[in-house]
């Protein structure tokens, strides 16, 4: 197996792996949040609006591990500098 | 674009030696020249009648708005804080609700455009910080439960700076990939969706991002008044309960 050929494969499954292990974490903790925004707005609807504004800030808190995830993953697929530079090496 | 471009830096139209000019640089532009062009049309004929355009009741709702959220963020008077954090979540709103347009590319899909304005945000902290509370008193909060928390606080202060660009970056960014990988695996109705979806979480990226940057400046600017904790990020509350 030739270099080009492992790095493709390599830079693939990490990828897939990236995305689906680092997604368990951030659902887990956005479903606990929201699920306690609900019975808190359900406790007291009056306060509504400052729990809603806190809850998206908290799920932009939470969410942003598995914009990291995706990041990489998008990084590994698309821009990938190993694979750039094999390719590179190849070709001249 | 195409699908393979990770960003919109690496469209290219005009170069000439070191001087390109690339996607990210011309819509940046482009949504600059529109929201000041719409603004200096609609404030040009503004009146304090009973009778006025709808184009004004449009931007006394957006300001009036966006006055109110600060009010209720910083529980301050929102007029010194308005100008940048309005210019912040305009920007980036009309940056992300300009994608229902054909080959517009959104300049916030690219990590240059939102390392630009989590560069404001990290340098309006500091700034807003020292102007109410003097040097000494901003500098005093970086040790403030003890002076071991210093390399931590200013850590924090680096991190949630990568965190507030990437963050922007990355849900923009996956909106539209997802809508071109969805274009060539099942192309009539599911983009559709995905665009849609991408539109809402492009206006609550941009509403978080303001929020984000108010509550960093609230955070350094107050907090005389109350000493313990930081009362801004009541969104990372502890959990208790010793059960995952």
């Amino acid at each position: 197996m030739d270099s080009v050929t492992l790095i493709g494969m390599a830079s693939i499954v990490a990828a897939g792996l990236t995305i689906g292990i680092g997604a368990i974490g951030p659902a887990l903790g956005e479903g606990r949040a929201v699920a306690q925004a609900l019975t808190s707005i359900a406790q007291q609807p009056d306060e509504t609006n400052t729990i809603t504004r806190t809850l998206f800030v908290g799920l932009a808190m939470i969410e942003s591990t598995a914009i990291y995830c995706f990041v990489v993953s998008m990084i590994l697929i698309f821009a990938n500098p190993f694979w750039d530079f094999v390719v590179r090496q190849a070709g001249g | 674009m195409q699908l393979k471009d990770i960003s919109p830096d690496q469209v290219v139209y005009w170069q000439w030696g070191p001087v390109s000019l690339n996607a990210t640089i011309v819509f940046t532009w482009g949504v600059m020249a529109l929201m000041v062009v719409f603004a200096l049309l609609i404030t040009r004929r503004l009146t304090a009648q009973v009778r006025f355009s709808r184009w004004q009741n449009l931007l006394e709702i957006l300001v009036d708005g966006m006055k109110n959220q600060i009010r209720e963020i910083s529980r301050e008077a929102p007029g010194r804080y308005l100008p940048f954090i309005g210019t912040l979540f305009l920007f980036i709103f009309v940056c992300n609700l300009l994608t229902v347009v054909p080959f517009y590319v959104a300049p916030t899909a690219s990590l240059s455009t939102t390392a630009a304005l989590a560069l404001c945000v990290f340098v309006a902290v500091p700034l807003f910080g020292i102007r109410d509370r003097g040097l000494g008193g901003y500098l005093k909060q970086y040790i403030q439960p003890t002076v071991f928390m210093l390399p931590f606080n200013v850590m924090g202060e680096l991190s949630r700076t990568l965190a507030l660009a990437v963050r922007l970056f990355g849900n923009i960014m996956s909106g539209m990939k997802i809508g071109a990988i969805l274009l060539a695996i099942a192309p009539i109705l599911f983009p559709v969706v995905m665009h849609a979806l991408g539109l809402l979480t492009g206006i609550i990226q941009a509403y978080i991002f303001a929020v984000l940057a108010m509550v960093y400046i609230a955070s350094a600017s107050r907090a005389q008044k109350e000493k313990h904790g930081d009362p801004g990020k009541g969104a990372e509350g502890k959990e208790r309960s010793p059960n995952g």
